[in-house]
């Protein structure tokens, strides 16, 4: 049984906004299931007994200074927009008709 | 839409009990995001105030900012929390464009701070303890422009513009448990508690706290349960809540709307409410039937917090006097009423008499000038106290001129006038505006010499014993004067020329 199809690749691809190859989209299926299934065997191996883990590195405390840090022009955030109006993200409109 | 006929509040309360949960976001007054360095400045260019990691682009991670962990822990310190000796960040994962993540950098289940209590002094003296559930850090959202809809709301809106400087400002939520007891005096005790807070979080210094600029926004949930009944009734959440006028307005407003809404056999709605500052009431927003899933799980790009103990009572140190302590030290150390405290703290001219002090001015005095002649003025011109042009060294300045005699009430009225104008100093308007004491004893006995001859009649009155009569004269050596007389000294001068015994 796959971990993932083909058509949820593209869907996926859609909603993250990346323009995907048809071969491109073999491609990544394949990779992405791979990768599933290899966390479904994790899955399989981990009992009660083991805790989650959410970070596998032993940190803790990892803080930057409060000093500010030069920001992003607005050209340059907004260069990846696919909509923009008076120096602003344009969306789509939130709430639809009801 | 329905609407509901409101319950008196008094047959509100002869029915129910009142629960309250209020849930308040301050927005910490650091110089950078909780999770980037961008700044936090406000006022400035949209969209100028961003990096990758605000912006969630690929590949960038986030790094904690140690004053914002800072702050949060002497938040909880300050609400008498326990700190959590480790905790993790979350994602609050939600589709909505504020975020262009698509999810909140929150805490879940392991707040930094928890299980705490503040205490609120109502307006009568009494004291009633509000338990807090928890405090926790997170992030702001950026700011949404709606387009195309009437008055700019995004019901009918055709499209939505996007600012995301304010997005990954730090926030701290603090949750309270419910609050339950407080019956009649529940829209009282939800302002004195958000006031309270607002006095601790500014006296920590962590953030300004205005919540005219959204520094600070409360949500009030409230349900009713019949009296003697265990069970809590269904809540509503009041959000944006954002003047402490307005807390205790739509805590009230909510009471008398679920009492309608109960007695007529109907059920109250799960559901968020929006407040409208011009007539106190709420509208119904979005029905929340169930909780909503916003798949929480710990954020794998922040690693765990995990506050030292030896940090945290080194922070613990740091923490200022408890402002309702304060108040009252000072309330009782100036020998005044809680009513004229009270008078004092609305007026907001604690800390203006206060800094006169520092500078100089017995207490007594710094009071009389910011409660009377400067609050007086403020109402006038619609400012607050802090933000007339005058400083309280000068007000303290003020205060000198008069106990050495060289100003009397009225001259000092006219000399903050003029400071108020731009004239200079209280020194600098003296001068220019020739406003000394006449204490020149020729003159002054002159002028009071005249003041008997013109008011012969007056003069005998006091001369056959009526010395309360002398105040005519007093005011028409004043009037000679144009006020620039001591009006004690004048009436000693005219009692001792009459032969009369003060």
């Amino acid at each position: 049984m796959p971990g993932i199809t083909r058509e949820e690749v593209a869907h996926l691809a859609r909603l993250a906004r990346l323009e995907l190859k048809d071969e491109e989209l073999d491609h990544f299926a394949g990779q992405l299931d791979d990768i599933i299934g290899a966390v479904a065997a994790v899955s399989e191996v981990a009992d009660e007994d083991v805790p989650p883990t959410s970070h596998p590195l032993p940190l803790t405390n990892v803080m930057r200074p409060d000093e500010v840090r030069p920001s992003l022009t607005a050209d340059q955030a907004l260069s990846g927009a696919p909509a923009q109006e008076q120096q602003r993200f344009k969306v789509p409109q939130i709430l639809g008709e009801e | 839409m329905t609407v509901t006929d409101l319950v008196s509040y008094e047959d509100v309360l002869a029915s129910y009990d009142p629960v309250m949960g209020l849930e308040v976001h301050v927005e910490l007054g650091t110089n950078t995001k909780m999770f980037c360095g961008c700044s936090t400045t406000l006022g400035a260019d949209a969209n100028t105030q961003t990096c990758p990691t605000c912006l969630g682009l690929p590949g960038s991670l986030p790094v904690v900012n140690a004053t914002g962990v800072e702050s949060a822990i002497r938040i909880g310190l300050a609400l008498n929390c326990e700190i959590a000796q480790w905790c993790r960040f979350a994602r609050k994962n939600y589709f909505y464009p504020d975020m262009p993540k698509n999810f909140q950098t929150s805490q879940y289940d392991e707040p930094i701070a928890f299980n705490g209590f503040l205490d609120v002094q109502l307006e009568d003296g009494e004291v009633f303890r509000v338990e807090i559930e928890r405090a926790h850090m997170e992030e702001d959202t950026g700011k949404s422009t709606h387009i195309g809809g009437a008055t700019g709301r995004i019901h009918g809106a055709s499209h939505s513009l996007l600012d995301y400087n304010r997005a990954g400002i730090p926030l701290i939520e603090i949750v309270t448990r419910p609050i339950v007891g407080a019956g009649a005096r529940a829209p009282e005790v939800a302002k004195a508690y958000v006031a309270e807070l607002r006095e601790l979080i500014k006296a920590l210094g962590v953030s300004e706290a205005r919540m005219e600029m959204g520094q600070m926004r409360c949500d009030v949930n409230l349900s009713l349960r019949p009296i003697g009944r265990e069970k809590f009734g269904t809540r509503s959440e009041t959000k944006n809540v954002n003047s402490l006028r307005s807390v205790e307005r739509a805590t009230r407003f909510e009471m008398q709307r679920h009492a309608g809404v109960l007695n007529a056999g109907g059920t109250i709605l799960q559901e968020t409410r929006h407040f409208h500052e011009e007539d106190g009431s709420t509208t119904s927003g979005r029905i929340k039937e169930e909780a909503e899933d916003y798949r929480y799980f710990p954020e794998p790009d922040l690693v765990p917090v995990a506050p030292s103990r030896e940090w945290v009572e080194e922070l613990r140190g740091t923490l200022p006097e408890l402002p309702r302590l304060r108040r009252n030290r000072l309330r009782e150390e100036w020998g005044i009423s809680e009513h004229e405290m009270q008078s004092v703290l609305n007026a907001g001219a604690l800390d203006p008499i206060l800094a006169t002090i520092d500078a100089g001015a017995p207490a007594d005095q710094s009071r009389k000038w910011w409660m009377g002649e400067l609050a007086r003025r403020a109402n006038e011109d619609g400012v607050d106290l802090g933000s007339l042009p005058i400083t309280p060294e000068q007000v303290a300045r003020l205060c000198e001129l008069v106990a050495e005699g060289s100003l009397n009430d009225k001259l000092a009225r006219q000399t903050i006038e003029g400071v108020l104008a731009g004239e200079g100093t209280p020194d600098e308007v003296v001068d220019k505006r020739g406003l000394k004491v006449v204490s020149d004893e020729g003159a002054l006995g002159k002028a009071v010499d005249e003041a008997i001859e013109g008011n012969a009649a007056i003069a005998d009155k006091i001369r056959g014993g009526k010395v309360a009569a002398a105040g005519a004269l007093v005011g028409a050596v004043m009037k000679a004067t144009r006020g620039q007389a001591d009006a004690a000294r004048v009436r000693e001068l005219i009692l001792e020329k009459l032969g009369v015994e003060g």
